[in-house]
Protein backbone atom coordinates (compact mmCIF):
# COMPACT_ATOMS: atom_id res chain seq x y z
CA UNK A 1 0.00 0.00 0.00
CA UNK A 2 2.88 2.38 0.78
CA UNK A 3 4.31 1.77 -2.69
CA UNK A 4 0.93 2.48 -4.29
CA UNK A 5 0.64 5.66 -2.22
CA UNK A 6 4.09 6.78 -3.37
CA UNK A 7 3.16 6.27 -7.03
CA UNK A 8 -0.14 8.11 -6.64
CA UNK A 9 1.63 10.98 -4.85
CA UNK A 10 4.18 11.12 -7.69
CA UNK A 11 1.40 11.07 -10.27
CA UNK A 12 -0.28 14.06 -8.56
CA UNK A 13 3.06 15.85 -8.37
CA UNK A 14 3.41 15.56 -12.15
CA UNK A 15 -0.26 16.31 -12.86
CA UNK A 16 -0.12 19.47 -10.74
CA UNK A 17 3.20 20.47 -12.31
CA UNK A 18 2.87 19.13 -15.83
CA UNK A 19 3.99 22.13 -17.91
CA UNK A 20 7.53 21.25 -18.85
CA UNK A 21 7.85 23.78 -21.69
CA UNK A 22 8.71 26.61 -19.29
CA UNK A 23 12.48 26.58 -19.99
CA UNK A 24 11.61 27.29 -23.65
CA UNK A 25 8.71 29.70 -23.08
CA UNK A 26 10.60 31.50 -20.31
CA UNK A 27 7.45 31.90 -18.24
CA UNK A 28 4.85 29.96 -16.27
CA UNK A 29 1.91 27.98 -17.69
CA UNK A 30 -0.94 30.29 -18.70
CA UNK A 31 -3.43 27.86 -20.20
CA UNK A 32 -7.08 27.24 -19.30
CA UNK A 33 -6.34 24.36 -16.90
CA UNK A 34 -5.35 26.97 -14.33
CA UNK A 35 -9.02 27.48 -13.59
CA UNK A 36 -8.94 24.07 -11.86
CA UNK A 37 -8.20 23.72 -8.17
CA UNK A 38 -5.09 21.85 -7.08
CA UNK A 39 -6.14 19.44 -4.34
CA UNK A 40 -2.81 19.79 -2.50
CA UNK A 41 -0.62 22.75 -1.61
CA UNK A 42 1.03 23.62 -4.93
CA UNK A 43 2.09 27.20 -5.73
CA UNK A 44 0.48 28.53 -8.92
CA UNK A 45 3.51 30.75 -9.52
CA UNK A 46 5.55 27.58 -10.06
CA UNK A 47 6.50 27.70 -13.77
CA UNK A 48 5.29 24.11 -14.28
CA UNK A 49 2.02 24.46 -12.28
CA UNK A 50 -1.08 23.53 -14.25
CA UNK A 51 -3.70 24.35 -11.59
CA UNK A 52 -4.32 27.07 -9.01
CA UNK A 53 -3.37 26.78 -5.35
CA UNK A 54 -6.56 27.00 -3.24
CA UNK A 55 -4.84 28.80 -0.34
CA UNK A 56 -3.02 31.27 -2.61
CA UNK A 57 -6.16 32.06 -4.62
CA UNK A 58 -8.40 32.39 -1.57
CA UNK A 59 -5.95 34.87 -0.05
CA UNK A 60 -5.69 36.88 -3.27
CA UNK A 61 -9.48 37.15 -3.48
CA UNK A 62 -9.84 38.11 0.19
CA UNK A 63 -7.10 40.75 0.13
CA UNK A 64 -8.72 42.45 -2.86
CA UNK A 65 -12.33 42.03 -1.77
CA UNK A 66 -12.87 45.76 -1.06
CA UNK A 67 -11.59 46.87 -4.46
CA UNK A 68 -13.60 44.15 -6.19
CA UNK A 69 -16.81 45.20 -4.45
CA UNK A 70 -16.14 48.87 -5.23
CA UNK A 71 -15.76 47.99 -8.90
CA UNK A 72 -19.00 46.01 -8.85
CA UNK A 73 -17.57 42.48 -8.76
CA UNK A 74 -18.70 40.09 -6.01
CA UNK A 75 -15.43 38.15 -5.87
CA UNK A 76 -15.81 36.83 -2.33
CA UNK A 77 -13.85 33.60 -2.75
CA UNK A 78 -16.97 31.44 -3.08
CA UNK A 79 -15.66 29.55 -6.12
CA UNK A 80 -12.38 28.68 -4.39
CA UNK A 81 -14.09 27.86 -1.08
CA UNK A 82 -16.61 25.71 -2.97
CA UNK A 83 -13.77 23.76 -4.64
CA UNK A 84 -11.94 23.31 -1.31
CA UNK A 85 -15.12 22.31 0.51
CA UNK A 86 -16.11 19.72 -2.11
CA UNK A 87 -12.63 18.17 -1.95
CA UNK A 88 -12.63 18.28 1.86
CA UNK A 89 -16.10 16.76 2.20
CA UNK A 90 -15.31 13.98 -0.23
CA UNK A 91 -11.78 13.09 0.85
CA UNK A 92 -10.81 14.94 4.07
CA UNK A 93 -7.08 14.71 4.67
CA UNK A 94 -6.74 11.74 2.33
CA UNK A 95 -5.62 14.46 -0.08
CA UNK A 96 -2.68 15.32 2.23
CA UNK A 97 -1.53 11.72 2.30
CA UNK A 98 -2.09 10.87 -1.36
CA UNK A 99 -2.09 14.02 -3.50
CA UNK A 100 0.01 16.79 -1.95
CA UNK A 101 3.32 17.51 -3.75
CA UNK A 102 4.88 19.28 -0.76
CA UNK A 103 3.85 16.40 1.50
CA UNK A 104 5.69 14.02 -0.83
CA UNK A 105 8.83 16.18 -0.68
CA UNK A 106 8.76 16.05 3.14
CA UNK A 107 8.18 12.28 3.16
CA UNK A 108 11.11 11.69 0.82
CA UNK A 109 13.37 13.74 3.07
CA UNK A 110 12.19 11.80 6.11
CA UNK A 111 13.60 8.62 4.54
CA UNK A 112 17.12 9.99 5.00
CA UNK A 113 18.63 8.05 7.90
CA UNK A 114 18.95 10.31 10.96
CA UNK A 115 17.83 10.52 14.60
CA UNK A 116 14.03 10.96 14.49
CA UNK A 117 12.14 13.50 16.60
CA UNK A 118 8.48 13.41 17.64
CA UNK A 119 6.38 16.54 17.14
CA UNK A 120 4.65 17.78 20.33
CA UNK A 121 0.86 17.53 20.05
CA UNK A 122 0.23 21.19 20.86
CA UNK A 123 2.10 22.25 17.70
CA UNK A 124 -0.83 20.78 15.76
CA UNK A 125 -2.91 23.82 16.75
CA UNK A 126 -0.48 26.05 14.86
CA UNK A 127 -1.99 25.20 11.48
CA UNK A 128 -5.48 26.30 12.59
CA UNK A 129 -3.99 29.58 13.79
CA UNK A 130 -2.21 30.02 10.44
CA UNK A 131 -5.47 29.32 8.56
CA UNK A 132 -7.45 31.78 10.65
CA UNK A 133 -4.90 34.58 10.96
CA UNK A 134 -2.57 34.47 7.96
CA UNK A 135 -5.04 33.24 5.35
CA UNK A 136 -8.30 34.94 6.41
CA UNK A 137 -8.10 37.65 9.10
CA UNK A 138 -4.89 39.53 8.23
CA UNK A 139 -5.41 39.66 4.42
CA UNK A 140 -8.95 40.95 5.07
CA UNK A 141 -8.17 43.51 7.76
CA UNK A 142 -4.63 44.88 7.30
CA UNK A 143 -4.95 47.05 4.21
CA UNK A 144 -2.96 49.82 2.55
CA UNK A 145 -4.17 53.26 1.39
CA UNK A 146 -5.67 51.70 -1.74
CA UNK A 147 -7.73 49.20 0.26
CA UNK A 148 -5.52 46.28 -0.72
CA UNK A 149 -4.26 43.66 1.77
CA UNK A 150 -1.26 41.32 1.66
CA UNK A 151 -1.02 37.57 0.99
CA UNK A 152 0.35 36.99 4.50
CA UNK A 153 0.68 33.21 4.35
CA UNK A 154 2.27 33.10 0.89
CA UNK A 155 4.50 36.09 1.53
CA UNK A 156 5.78 35.32 5.01
CA UNK A 157 5.40 31.59 5.57
CA UNK A 158 4.74 29.27 2.62
CA UNK A 159 7.87 27.14 2.02
CA UNK A 160 6.17 25.33 -0.89
CA UNK A 161 6.02 28.66 -2.77
CA UNK A 162 9.74 29.26 -2.22
CA UNK A 163 10.67 25.75 -3.36
CA UNK A 164 8.30 25.47 -6.32
CA UNK A 165 8.19 29.09 -7.48
CA UNK A 166 10.70 31.36 -5.71
CA UNK A 167 13.84 29.44 -6.66
CA UNK A 168 12.80 28.37 -10.21
CA UNK A 169 11.40 31.78 -11.19
CA UNK A 170 14.53 33.63 -10.07
CA UNK A 171 16.61 31.14 -12.09
CA UNK A 172 14.26 31.41 -15.07
CA UNK A 173 13.83 35.22 -15.18
CA UNK A 174 17.15 37.10 -14.95
CA UNK A 175 15.27 40.41 -14.42
CA UNK A 176 14.01 39.16 -11.06
CA UNK A 177 17.53 38.55 -9.69
CA UNK A 178 18.16 42.24 -9.12
CA UNK A 179 14.98 42.43 -7.02
CA UNK A 180 16.05 39.68 -4.60
CA UNK A 181 16.28 41.10 -1.08
CA UNK A 182 15.84 40.38 2.62
CA UNK A 183 12.39 38.83 2.19
CA UNK A 184 13.70 36.32 -0.36
CA UNK A 185 16.63 35.37 1.87
CA UNK A 186 14.29 35.03 4.88
CA UNK A 187 12.05 32.70 2.85
CA UNK A 188 15.05 30.64 1.73
CA UNK A 189 16.11 30.23 5.39
CA UNK A 190 12.55 29.23 6.34
CA UNK A 191 12.47 26.66 3.54
CA UNK A 192 15.83 25.25 4.65
CA UNK A 193 14.54 24.96 8.24
CA UNK A 194 11.39 23.11 7.14
CA UNK A 195 13.37 20.76 4.89
CA UNK A 196 15.89 20.00 7.64
CA UNK A 197 13.06 19.47 10.14
CA UNK A 198 11.47 17.05 7.64
CA UNK A 199 14.54 14.83 7.82
CA UNK A 200 14.12 14.52 11.60
CA UNK A 201 10.31 14.57 11.89
CA UNK A 202 7.53 13.14 9.71
CA UNK A 203 5.82 15.93 7.69
CA UNK A 204 6.43 18.77 10.18
CA UNK A 205 4.96 21.47 7.95
CA UNK A 206 1.74 19.50 7.29
CA UNK A 207 1.29 18.78 10.98
CA UNK A 208 2.06 22.16 12.46
CA UNK A 209 1.70 24.94 9.89
CA UNK A 210 -0.24 23.94 6.75
CA UNK A 211 -3.54 25.86 6.50
CA UNK A 212 -4.84 23.54 3.78
CA UNK A 213 -4.22 20.55 6.05
CA UNK A 214 -6.09 22.39 8.81
CA UNK A 215 -9.03 23.00 6.47
CA UNK A 216 -9.22 19.40 5.22
CA UNK A 217 -8.65 18.12 8.78
CA UNK A 218 -11.92 19.72 9.89
CA UNK A 219 -13.73 17.34 7.51
CA UNK A 220 -11.99 14.12 8.61
CA UNK A 221 -14.83 13.10 10.95
CA UNK A 222 -17.59 13.51 8.38
CA UNK A 223 -15.93 13.06 4.97
CA UNK A 224 -17.16 10.38 2.57
CA UNK A 225 -13.91 8.48 3.12
CA UNK A 226 -13.36 7.74 6.82
CA UNK A 227 -11.87 5.15 9.11
CA UNK A 228 -14.30 2.83 10.86
CA UNK A 229 -13.24 1.49 14.25
CA UNK A 230 -14.87 -1.58 15.73
CA UNK A 231 -14.26 -1.56 19.51
CA UNK A 232 -15.62 -5.11 19.85
CA UNK A 233 -12.78 -6.49 17.70
CA UNK A 234 -10.03 -4.33 19.23
CA UNK A 235 -7.61 -6.16 21.53
CA UNK A 236 -5.83 -2.93 22.58
CA UNK A 237 -2.55 -4.37 21.26
CA UNK A 238 -1.42 -0.87 20.25
CA UNK A 239 -0.12 -1.93 16.81
CA UNK A 240 -2.12 0.83 15.09
CA UNK A 241 -0.65 3.53 17.32
CA UNK A 242 2.89 2.19 16.93
CA UNK A 243 2.73 2.23 13.13
CA UNK A 244 0.98 5.61 12.80
CA UNK A 245 3.48 8.12 11.35
CA UNK A 246 1.56 11.08 12.82
CA UNK A 247 1.24 9.57 16.32
CA UNK A 248 -2.55 9.22 16.50
CA UNK A 249 -4.21 7.01 19.11
CA UNK A 250 -6.18 5.31 16.34
CA UNK A 251 -8.36 3.30 18.75
CA UNK A 252 -9.43 6.53 20.52
CA UNK A 253 -9.89 8.89 17.56
CA UNK A 254 -9.69 7.08 14.22
CA UNK A 255 -10.94 10.18 12.41
CA UNK A 256 -8.67 12.71 14.11
CA UNK A 257 -7.98 15.92 12.16
CA UNK A 258 -4.29 14.95 12.21
CA UNK A 259 -4.81 11.70 10.25
CA UNK A 260 -3.48 11.95 6.67
CA UNK A 261 -5.12 8.62 5.73
CA UNK A 262 -1.93 6.77 4.81
CA UNK A 263 -4.00 3.70 5.87
CA UNK A 264 -0.97 1.90 7.31
CA UNK A 265 -2.96 1.11 10.49
CA UNK A 266 -5.55 -0.77 8.40
CA UNK A 267 -3.32 -2.36 5.80
CA UNK A 268 -0.18 -3.15 7.79
CA UNK A 269 -0.98 -3.19 11.51
CA UNK A 270 -4.41 -4.36 12.68
CA UNK A 271 -4.73 -8.16 12.64
CA UNK A 272 -8.14 -8.25 14.30
CA UNK A 273 -10.50 -6.53 11.85
CA UNK A 274 -10.92 -3.61 14.25
CA UNK A 275 -10.17 -1.04 11.55
CA UNK A 276 -11.79 -0.60 8.17
CA UNK A 277 -12.13 2.11 5.55
CA UNK A 278 -15.64 3.44 5.00
CA UNK A 279 -16.15 4.85 1.51
CA UNK A 280 -19.53 6.61 1.22
CA UNK A 281 -21.10 4.07 3.59
CA UNK A 282 -19.45 1.02 2.01
CA UNK A 283 -16.98 -0.73 4.27
CA UNK A 284 -13.64 -1.96 2.88
CA UNK A 285 -11.74 -4.12 5.32
CA UNK A 286 -8.15 -4.56 4.17
CA UNK A 287 -6.28 -7.12 6.22
CA UNK A 288 -2.51 -7.25 6.59
CA UNK A 289 -0.63 -10.50 6.15
CA UNK A 290 -0.39 -12.20 9.56
CA UNK A 291 2.67 -11.18 11.61
CA UNK A 292 3.88 -9.00 8.76
CA UNK A 293 4.17 -5.79 10.71
CA UNK A 294 7.02 -3.60 9.51
CA UNK A 295 8.65 -1.09 11.84
CA UNK A 296 7.53 2.55 11.68
CA UNK B 1 -41.25 2.62 25.93
CA UNK B 2 -37.68 2.79 24.62
CA UNK B 3 -35.23 4.93 26.57
CA UNK B 4 -31.58 5.68 25.82
CA UNK B 5 -30.69 3.57 28.89
CA UNK B 6 -32.32 0.38 27.61
CA UNK B 7 -30.31 -1.76 25.13
CA UNK B 8 -32.96 -1.34 22.44
CA UNK B 9 -33.04 2.42 23.00
CA UNK B 10 -29.25 2.68 22.81
CA UNK B 11 -29.30 0.70 19.54
CA UNK B 12 -31.94 3.05 18.14
CA UNK B 13 -29.86 6.07 19.22
CA UNK B 14 -26.76 4.64 17.54
CA UNK B 15 -28.68 3.94 14.35
CA UNK B 16 -30.12 7.46 14.17
CA UNK B 17 -26.75 9.12 14.86
CA UNK B 18 -25.13 6.89 12.21
CA UNK B 19 -27.84 7.98 9.77
CA UNK B 20 -27.18 11.62 10.65
CA UNK B 21 -23.42 11.20 10.16
CA UNK B 22 -24.11 9.64 6.76
CA UNK B 23 -26.29 12.62 5.79
CA UNK B 24 -23.91 15.39 6.89
CA UNK B 25 -21.42 14.90 4.00
CA UNK B 26 -24.26 14.95 1.49
CA UNK B 27 -25.58 18.21 2.95
CA UNK B 28 -22.07 19.70 2.97
CA UNK B 29 -21.48 18.61 -0.63
CA UNK B 30 -24.68 20.42 -1.57
CA UNK B 31 -23.66 23.58 0.34
CA UNK B 32 -20.19 23.69 -1.24
CA UNK B 33 -21.61 22.93 -4.68
CA UNK B 34 -23.93 25.92 -4.24
CA UNK B 35 -20.96 28.07 -3.18
CA UNK B 36 -19.02 26.93 -6.24
CA UNK B 37 -21.97 27.68 -8.54
CA UNK B 38 -22.39 31.11 -6.91
CA UNK B 39 -18.73 31.79 -7.66
CA UNK B 40 -19.20 30.71 -11.28
CA UNK B 41 -22.32 32.90 -11.56
CA UNK B 42 -20.34 36.01 -10.55
CA UNK B 43 -17.50 35.08 -12.93
CA UNK B 44 -14.99 34.41 -10.17
CA UNK B 45 -13.16 31.67 -12.16
CA UNK B 46 -12.07 34.34 -14.66
CA UNK B 47 -10.51 36.36 -11.82
CA UNK B 48 -8.86 33.22 -10.42
CA UNK B 49 -7.48 32.39 -13.86
CA UNK B 50 -6.18 35.93 -14.28
CA UNK B 51 -4.35 35.70 -10.94
CA UNK B 52 -3.00 32.21 -11.55
CA UNK B 53 -1.60 33.22 -14.95
CA UNK B 54 0.66 35.88 -13.48
CA UNK B 55 3.62 35.53 -11.12
CA UNK B 56 2.73 36.61 -7.58
CA UNK B 57 5.92 38.46 -6.67
CA UNK B 58 5.32 38.82 -2.90
CA UNK B 59 4.44 35.11 -2.81
CA UNK B 60 7.84 34.13 -4.20
CA UNK B 61 9.65 36.46 -1.79
CA UNK B 62 10.19 39.48 -4.02
CA UNK B 63 8.80 42.71 -2.61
Amino acid sequence: MERLRFWIQSLWLFLSNGYWAFPVSGTLYQGPLKVLCSPGLNCYSCPAATTFCPIGSLQQLLLGVRLALQSGHAYLGTYVLGCMGLLGTAFGRLICGWACPFGLVQEMLHRIPSPKLAIPGWLGWGKYLVLLLLVVVLPLTVIDDFGLGLPWFCKFLCPAGTLEAGIPMVLLMPDLRSAVGVLYLYKLCLLALVLLWSIASFRPFCRSLCPLGAFYGMFNRISLIRLKFDADNCTKCGACHRICPVDIQVDRSPNSGECIRCLRCCTEACQHDALAVEIAGHVWRPRPAPFDQPAR
Amino acid sequence: MLTADSPAGARKDRRSSARLIRRIPLLLLLVFLLLLLTGIAVDEPARVLEQARSVCLPCIGID
